[in-house]
């Protein structure tokens, strides 16, 4: 049987996706167990997520449409990248963000570790106020969903996110 | 030596099918205020990052030369990527670093590259050739061969603090910058 990790990586690449770049998650740790090991998507593991944003801007130059994968905390360190370098230069990229410290279905407290509360309880809010336009993964609407980030994201010239919670990727 | 006139010398031993990405600062600058060109990228923000741009198109367009001209400043901002590129077996990545020890647009604050020899750090992390120079006549002899032989591969040049006169702005806008040199490296697209 597929796995999780294998749609999305297939789906990615139907959606024009031909750069991957990163640095991991353990939320979607599927994910990068394949990227890490079929030398196909020449999958560059970065040393840091703004760094990553740079080898992703660069594939872009040569042609490419990139992905650049990181944990919610690795958004942090983009910041300036995002802004400073892709949201002004007009590079396009997705973003594929994990949400550590997502709050529960009903707003209960997440349990998840200390470091990652704050930016789990603002990731949604710090996303709108980066104009990032995103979606949060879901199974169903995935295919929906990377079609309508891929044509906002052709549309701007700018980066779009997929937030990606606990469960979806892991496999 | 200024680093304006040691700018002007690289680039001008560089063709149009090289790429080349400047780093923030007075560095991409004075390469604009040097000569501009449609495969030359500036990079106004994002400090730090030129090294990783390069780095991506190197990877992408394998027989591409891809230039860098970086900073000190800019170089230990980001030092894990010399780790990434040289991991990453580039061969088509020349690296050039602007050594003043100094943050030369925000008046010459020291950095730390005057105890910490950056190149020495490239070379430790796998640059598979480093040479350091420090006057017009080192310059020369080391770009007989810099751009020829296979990198990843690193250039410091020492230069002066201080900066030149006259030295525009970066004029194009960013994402007319981005337009063209995209299109500059992908002809057929």
């Amino acid at each position: 049987m597929t796995s999780p990790s294998r749609r999305f990586l297939d789906l990615l690449e139907a959606h024009g996706y031909n750069f991957f770049t990163g640095v991991p998650c353990s939320l979607f740790e599927g994910v990068t167990r394949i990227l890490d090991v079929e030398p196909h998507y020449e999958y560059l593991s970065a040393v840091r997520e703004d760094s990553a944003m740079g080898i992703a801007a660069g594939a872009y130059f040569g042609g490419r449409q990139p992905v650049v994968l990181m944990q919610n905390s690795g958004l942090g360190v983009s910041m300036n990248a995002l802004i400073s370098l892709h949201q002004i230069y007009d590079i396009p990229a997705l973003l594929v963000v994990s949400w550590r410290g997502q709050k529960g279905p009903a707003g209960e407290p997440s349990q998840d570790a200390p470091e990652h509360l704050i930016m789990g309880a603002v990731l949604e809010d710090f996303l709108r106020l980066l104009q990032v336009p995103f979606a949060v993964f879901a199974p169903e609407t995935l295919d929906a969903d990377l079609a309508r980030l891929t044509r906002t994201m052709h549309e701007t010239g700018k980066p779009v996110a997929l937030v990606v919670p606990k469960g979806m990727l892991q496999q | 030596m200024k680093r304006a006139a040691a700018i002007a010398a690289v680039a001008s031993t560089l063709g149009p099918e090289c790429a080349l990405v400047a780093c923030n600062g007075m560095i991409g600058r004075e390469l604009f205020t040097h000569g501009d060109r449609d495969s030359q990228f500036y990079m106004i923000g994002s400090m730090g990052l030129a090294s990783s741009i390069g780095l991506g198109l190197a990877l992408v367009q394998r027989s591409r030369r891809v230039v860098v001209f970086d900073g000190d400043g800019n170089v230990l901002m980001n030092l894990g990527t010399l780790g990434s590129i040289a991991a990453s077996g580039v061969t088509n990545f020349y690296h050039v670093v602007f050594d003043n020890a100094a943050h030369g647009s925000t008046g010459d604050q020291r950095t730390i590259s005057d105890k910490v020899p950056i190149e020495q750090v490239a070379k430790a992390a796998g640059y598979r050739r480093v040479v350091r120079v420090g006057d017009p006549a080192g310059l020369q002899a080391a770009l007989a061969g810099f751009f020829v032989e296979p990198g990843p591969a690193m250039l410091l040049v020492e230069v002066e603090r201080g900066n030149q006169p006259g030295i525009k702005r970066v004029e194009p806008e960013p994402p007319e910058l981005t337009a063209r040199f995209r299109r500059a490296m992908t002809p057929s697209a």
